[in-house]
This record gives C-alpha cells, sequence and structure tokens, in this order.
C-alpha cells in the first residue's frame, strides 16, 4: 500500500475517534437549557467528522485515479537521503524547547546555532562560535529591548 | 476613490510605513532567494515582527512588501541558477535559465525585473478599480451568504488542486477545520477536544501551525536531499541593456498577461503558481512559428509572460482577502491571520471602517514595485551573493527563526513541541503528496466559518437558511459542482480515451 494510503488510514483513525467524541461523549457535558438551542457545540464537528470519513474512505479505497508524478522528493528513497541528520535536527529543536526557560535563551540559542551545524557536518569552530554569539546577541536585543518581549537570558539559578 | 487614494498616499508616505516598505521588500528579496523558502514561510516568519509593530496599516504594508519581494527574489535564483526558490518562479526559469547560460544572465533579469514592475503595478491598478466595487456587492451579504461563501471558496481551492488531488486537497481543508475546533468553542464556552490539557484550552497558534506547515518540511527537506546548484555561470552578470526590438515584442506580453495574471490570482485556490505556468503556456501557444521554437530556449517572450503574470496575481490575490475577508492562497491566508491578530477584520467594511489601511495598502504596492524596481536593476550581482551562504550555517539558522517565531506569538514553550509534532506530520503528508496550503487555509477559516454557520442556525432556529435564502442556496450549489465537477470531468476523459462512447 502507498504511503498516501497508509497516511488515509491515519487520518481515517483521528476522524473516527473525533466523530465518536462529537457524537457521543461531547454532549454529556452540556446545560439541560443549552439543549433547547438550535446549534450545540457539537454540531459543527459533527459534519466536519463525516466529511473526514468519507474523504479518508474515498482515498484509502482509491477511488481517485490520478497520475503518479515524480515529486521533487521520493520517499521510496528515503535511504539515501540524510535521515539520520533530519532527525538529529528534530531532536535538537525538542531540546531547544525543553531548555529555553531552564536554562535561559542566549545559552541555549547559541549551542542550538553550533550544534545544528555540527549535526550538518561543519567543523569550522573558529567561525561557527562567533557567528552563533553574535546571532544570539541580536536576535535577543531585538526581541527584547526593540520589541519589548521578555526572554529569560541567563539560566534560573542566576535568578533573572 | 480618489478621496480614499489621498489617504492612502497621506499613510503610506509616512516615514514609518517608507521604511516597512523598503524593509519588507528587501528582506522578502534576500530570503525568496534562497531555495527552498517561499513566500508563505518567510510571511510566516517575519508575522510576529509585523505583530509586534501593533498598527496594522504598516504591519499588513510590511508583509505585503516580504510578498512582493520574495516572488522577485525567487525569479533571480531561478534565472541565475535554476533553482527556483518559489514554486511561482519555476516558469521563469524554463526560458530564464537559458538565457544566462548564454551570457545573457544581465538582460535577463533586466527583462524579469520590468515585466514584475509592471505586471504589479497593472495588478495594483485593477485592484483600485475592482475592489471597491466587489466590496460594495458584499455588503448585501450576511451570515448565511458568509458561511456558504466561505464553503464555495474551500471547494474551489480543492478542485483547482489537480487531477488525482481533489479528495487529498479535501480531507486536508477538513482536518484544517477539525484543528481549528479545539479550544473553546464560537458560541458556548466550552473547551471542546482539549483531551483535558489547560495548554489547548486556547487552540492552536496560527503562527505554529503555519511554520510547521510551511517553513520546518521545507528546512526538513533541504537537510534530506541537499540540492546542487551549479554556480558557474553566474559570475558574470553584464550587458543590461535589451534592444527596442525586444521591448517591442514583449510589451504586448506584458499586457495581456497582466490582466490575464490578475483576473487568476482573484479565483480562490489559484495563485501564482499557476497563473505563471498558464501565462507561459497561452504565450506559446499564440507565438508565431519560429518563436514557438525559442521557448525554452531563451526566448525573451517566455520569460517576460510568466514573470508579468505571477506578479499580477500576487496583487490580484488581495482583491478576495481585502473585500470579502476570505484568502484564495496560502500566502493571503497567512496574511489574514495576521490581520485578525492585530485586531482587523478583513471584509466589506474594511473600506468603510478603516480606509487608511485598506488605501495605504493599495498606495504601498505602487511603491514597493518601483522600489523593487530599483532595487533589481543595480544591486542584482551583490543580492546573488546570498546564494553563497553555506547550508550549514543556513539550515539552523531557518529552524531557529520559526522556533523564535512561534515562540514570540504565544510565549510559551508547549507550543514549540506542538511546532516540531505538527512538522512531523507535515513533512509525512508532504511526502504523500498531500497539498498542506488547504489545511491552513481551513484552519483559519474554520473559526468564522463556524461562527457563522452557528449565527445562522440561531436565526432561522434550524437549517432553513439554505433554502430560503436564494444566494445562499445557490453559493452551497456551486460548492458542490465545483467538488464534482474534477471527478466528472476525469471519468469523462477515461471513458474516451477508453473509447466508450461519450454521447456528443
Amino acid at each position: 500500500m502507498a504511503l498516501d494510503r497508509w497516511i488515509a488510514l491515519v487520518l481515517l483513525g483521528i476522524c473516527v475517534a473525533y466523530g465518536y467524541t462529537a457524537w457521543f461523549t461531547m454532549d454529556d457535558s452540556l446545560a439541560p437549557f443549552m439543549r433547547r438551542n438550535p446549534i450545540w457545540p457539537s454540531t459543527f464537528p459533527k459534519i466536519l467528522s463525516v466529511l473526514g470519513i468519507v474523504a479518508s474512505m474515498i482515498i484509502l479505497l482509491g477511488l481517485e485515479k490520478g497520475e503518479q508524478k515524480p515529486g521533487d522528493i521520493d520517499y521510496r528513497r528515503l535511504g539515501e537521503y540524510k535521515v539520520g541528520q533530519a532527525v538529529a535536527l528534530l531532536g535538537l529543536m525538542v531540546a531547544y524547547a525543553l531548555c529555553l526557560r531552564p536554562v535561559g535563551f542566549i545559552l541555549s540559542t547559541a549551542l542550538f546555532l553550533i550544534l545544528g551545524s555540527v549535526i550538518l557536518g561543519e567543523r569550522k569552530w573558529h567561525v561557527m562560535i562567533p557567528v552563533a554569539a553574535v546571532a544570539t546577541f541580536a536576535v535577543w536585543y531585538l526581541v527584547q529591548e526593540v520589541l519589548g518581549i521578555y526572554m529569560r537570558p541567563l539560566p534560573g539559578v542566576f535568578g533573572v | 476613490m480618489l478621496e480614499g487614494l489621498l489617504i492612502g498616499l497621506q499613510t503610506a508616505f509616512s516615514i514609518q510605513n517608507l521604511l516597512m516598505v523598503i524593509g519588507g521588500c528587501l528582506i522578502g528579496t534576500f530570503i525568496g532567494m534562497l531555495p527552498g523558502l517561499g513566500p508563505m514561510s518567510i510571511i510566516a516568519i517575519m508575522i510576529p515582527v509585523a505583530i509586534s509593530i501593533g498598527d496594522p496599516s504598516a504591519a499588513l504594508i510590511l508583509l505585503a512588501g516580504v510578498y512582493y519581494g520574495a516572488i522577485f527574489g525567487g525569479s533571480t535564483s531561478s534565472i541565475l541558477l535554476n533553482a527556483p526558490g518559489v514554486a511561482g518562479t519555476v516558469a521563469s526559469s524554463f526560458d530564464g535559465y537559458p538565457l544566462a547560460r548564454q551570457g545573457k544572465a544581465g538582460k535577463a533579469l533586466t527583462i524579469a525585473a520590468i515585466a514584475s514592475f509592471c505586471g504589479g503595478t497593472i495588478g495594483a491598478l485593477l485592484l483600485m478599480i475592482f475592489a471597491p466595487a466587489l466590496s460594495s456587492v458584499a455588503l448585501l451579504f450576511h451570515s448565511p451568504e458568509y458561511f456558504a461563501l466561505m464553503v464555495v471558496g474551500l471547494s474551489a481551492i480543492a478542485a483547482f488542486a489537480g487531477t488525482g488531488q481533489v479528495t487529498k486537497a479535501l480531507l486536508m481543508t477538513v482536518l484544517g477545520l477539525i484543528l481549528a475546533t479545539v479550544g473553546e468553542g464560537a458560541l458556548f464556552n466550552l473547551p471542546r477536544f482539549t483531551m483535558g490539557l489547560m495548554d489547548l484550552q486556547s487552540g492552536f497558534g496560527f503562527i505554529t501551525l503555519a511554520m510547521a506547515m510551511f517553513a520546518l518540511p521545507e528546512a526538513l527537506f533541504l537537510v534530506l536531499k541537499p540540492r546542487t546548484a551549479n554556480t558557474g555561470d553566474s559570475g558574470e552578470i553584464k550587458d543590461l541593456r535589451i534592444s527596442a526590438g525586444e521591448a517591442r515584442s514583449i510589451m504586448p506580453v506584458i499586457g495581456r498577461q497582466s490582466l490575464q495574471g490578475f483576473f487568476i490570482g482573484v479565483l480562490p485556490g489559484a495563485g501564482a503558481t499557476i497563473a505563471s505556468f498558464l501565462g507561459y503556456a497561452v504565450e506559446r501557444n499564440i507565438a508565431t512559428k519560429e518563436e514557438q521554437d525559442q521557448f525554452g530556449k531563451g526566448s525573451v517572450k517566455g520569460l517576460a509572460a510568466p514573470e508579468t503574470a505571477n506578479n499580477a496575481a500576487c496583487t490580484g490575490s488581495f482583491v478576495p482577502l481585502l473585500t470579502l475577508g476570505i484568502p484564495g492562497s496560502g500566502t493571503t491566508a497567512i496574511l489574514l491571520g495576521a490581520l485578525l491578530a492585530l485586531n482587523v477584520t478583513p471584509g466589506p467594511r474594511l473600506m468603510i471602517d478603516e480606509p487608511q489601511i485598506f488605501w495605504s495598502v493599495i498606495v504601498s504596492m505602487y511603491i514597493g514595485n518601483l522600489i523593487l524596481l530599483v532595487l533589481n536593476l543595480p544591486l542584482i550581482p551583490y543580492i546573488a551573493r546570498v546564494l553563497l551562504i553555506p547550508r550549514n550555517y543556513l539550515i539552523p539558522f531557518i529552524l531557529f527563526f520559526t522556533l523564535m517565531g512561534a515562540y514570540i506569538g504565544q510565549n510559551n514553550s508547549t507550543e514549540l513541541l506542538l511546532l516540531v509534532g505538527f512538522g512531523i506530520c507535515a513533512t509525512a503528508l508532504k511526502f504523500a503528496d498531500y497539498p498542506l496550503a488547504p489545511l491552513l487555509i481551513g484552519f483559519i477559516l474554520g473559526g468564522m466559518l463556524e461562527d457563522n454557520f452557528s449565527r445562522s442556525m440561531q436565526l432561522y432556529d434550524g437549517v432553513a437558511f439554505i433554502w430560503e435564502r436564494p444566494m445562499t442556496l445557490g453559493l452551497l450549489t456551486i460548492a458542490v459542482i465545483l467538488v464534482f465537477l474534477p471527478g466528472y470531468r476525469a471519468r469523462r476523459a477515461r471513458a474516451r480515451a477508453a473509447g466508450v462512447a461519450d454521447g456528443d
């Protein structure tokens, strides 16, 4: 089965779960006076779940014929691509999300930029570190001073 | 109209707004040149900056400047490197790159600059004429019609998605609508589908979703499959002049494509990309025999056509956004989200309630086009240096800016985890050739669609509004036809190909 139909299966699951909530469980918490209303919070989701289930079934069963066109990138040749790097970068982004508050903006951003380059295969430390440091300070200054959005610059232990 | 224009001139010619246009065009051009970053990603990245400006006219002027700049920058890399940064400029590389290979890079860029300038300026003129007219019709629309109109818009986007893509686009639209229902509902302040998570109470952030749908997958694709651009020929750029004969031959092309591009841009779902391909195809078909042979080998006309059309279409796509509040493309959908965040509701009342926003955007289009012309001609050799930034530095920065965009908007690090999660899903969807723009358009329109639907239901105490209001019924019929037409035509085409009699 082609990848687009696998995805349709997953989306079908999502739509069924969504539809189950909308049709069966959501209205239980509705106050009695609200039940006299012609529209309930679940009305629109009910329609959507039906549409979603129909559309994903059509794709899953392959009812719509389309020509195969060679895309920009082909998942069948995934092995030839640099999947490791991509996954490592995603991991780095998650780590950044978790570190941003406790470690502070400046340290985590500089590390993110440096490690990002390292993952991509850069080894020129004398270029990388100054570039990351300058960019971090510039962005922090812009966001904090010019736009006035607070970002904790240093690790929480310093109490800033 | 004249009065409005004067208001617009007054607003757009303030120092701040002039700086916004110039800055937007510069940023757009520079980033648009980088392969893999389209106008949608760039605008999504710029939104937090625009929102924090606070003044809606200035923000919209900045974002519009970024938009033209991005399309423009995309043509530069299409012509010089055959590496289009933007889908809308792919057609420009058909003839632009051969011209550059023949050592006429300067000429090609000049033609691109002039064609874009004319397309954009004529488009802005048409926008000025058509938007007020459309806007006065739109005042007749009430909640049921708005609901129906949005349904038409969403089905048109799916219907124009292309052969074999209609159901996928439809499913993506529905998924966008589903994502929009997460959080507190429209008329009832009840949390829906939050799975008990406090962080989902206010729904998903639209910037987070925009970044995850466009910027992140594009950056990941750059990592997965490094594009190798051969920079061999772009070193020397000389001979900027175009001859009088060439100018005469591209004049009618520019005239035709400005009109055609503009009207394609107005249609929902069709944008600069379709306009440029169609413009190229039309011009090739109506050219003389010997000119036709030149197409694809460095024809002046073949370069002028898509360049004019894509800029005119960009301007055209502002018509439904500004007059009906319905975005026709992913890019204008992002702009709509930004406007809503700035407490401006685009729609027919915009021209009456806040004329300075409406007209200053139109005036800024002229200024923006002029600036791009000035920018593009002498600065080209320097701009091209951007392409030399090594990707090892570029990609971490793109990722960092997507993260920052999502963080600044919500000031919440859960949003960053959502960004990565949605980004992974979006990449998988992109692998399987699912269009992502309908998802975002559905997400942005979802709230308004449900609001108008609920309001109509309450006014008519049920679904009676569908058949009691002829305009609503008419629009909904159009929507149904739009969804089923591509399937019907494909079936007919198959039947005809199989040799089965088809009636006529």
